[in-house]
């Protein structure tokens, strides 16, 4: 049987880019590779949808639309994640998460 | 005809390697650049099994916004935000290790065995349209139109909200 017609491959696959970004983001110690962490579980999480798409749905555009719709979402993040982090670098000159304990600016 | 189909699956081991080896690289590796790159290179590998489900556009949109776009972002934050002898990642502590990995493998194991091994997933008896970009299209504009519009406005509050936030750093930094 080929394994790449099958869905659990693609929802074991989905499940390990999951894992891979709850590690990173545990075990990170910048706030930078957080950032980098949580697009894996994005991914992974797209990834689901277009299995599911492709192999359960019954309107096969639905997945591909919401996976466009992640990576749109993922893009204004990483912005707005990259900037927050430049300006919270500026103030403390420090990327280390837990030296980020106050709100204020 | 069927020495084809060998080569697609060598392929899609490929394309499942070079994800499980980005993802590897992102998460150990000490330099925040080398993170970058093995991110760049799991998210090609996803564009890859996009392929394979069956939708081109997806993995052409998969390599312009997220191997194209995201990752370059990115990179830019982290070369403006870190002087070149901060740029070594610092090594995390000890009592976060093992809590990190306790906390994967039982996730990892709970889907596993409880979700996807357990599961029947039927397929939809009747399938109406097909997976080509113009399909995804009238649905896009139909359809989804809400959720298009939505994701326009969120684009473009993100791109003012960025503006403003990165100079406003640069201003207290003046004075």
């Amino acid at each position: 049987m080929m394994i790449s017609t099958n869905l659990n491959t693609y929802l074991i696959i989905a499940a390990v880019l999951l894992v891979i970004g709850l590690y990173g983001m545990l075990q990170h110690r910048s706030l930078i590779g957080m950032l980098i962490s949580s697009e894996f579980i994005l991914n992974g999480a797209a990834l689901n949808f277009m299995a599911f798409n492709r192999f359960v749905a019954p309107n096969p555009a639905v997945g591909q639309i919401y996976a466009l719709f992640i990576m749109g979402i993922a893009a204004a993040e990483a912005a707005i994640a990259v900037s927050i982090i430049i300006a919270v670098y500026r103030k403390y000159q420090s990327e280390d998460p837990e030296a980020i304990q106050d709100m204020k600016m | 005809m069927i020495v084809y189909q060998y080569i697609a699956e060598a392929l899609f081991y490929a394309f499942v390697a070079l994800t499980f080896m980005g993802g590897f690289m992102a998460i150990r590796s000490r330099l925040l650049m080398h993170s970058v790159l093995g991110l760049a290179v799991s998210l090609f590998g996803v564009a890859g099994l996009y392929f394979y489900l069956g939708s081109p556009f997806l993995t052409m949109m998969q390599i312009l916004i997220y191997v194209g776009a995201v990752c370059i972002i990115i990179v830019l934050g982290v070369m403006l935000g870190n002087t070149p002898g901060q740029l070594a990642a610092k090594k995390m502590t000890r009592k976060n290790l093992p809590i990190a990995l306790l906390a994967c493998t039982t996730g990892f194991i709970a889907l596993f065995v409880a979700t996807i091994n357990r599961t029947d997933f039927i397929p939809a008896t009747e399938r109406i349209g097909d997976m080509s970009i113009r399909f995804v299209g009238e649905n896009l504009l139909l359809q989804y139109c809400l959720a298009f519009e939505l994701i326009s406005v969120i684009l473009l509050t993100a791109i003012i909200g960025s503006i403003i936030l990165a100079r406003g750093g640069r201003e207290e930094k003046t004075s």
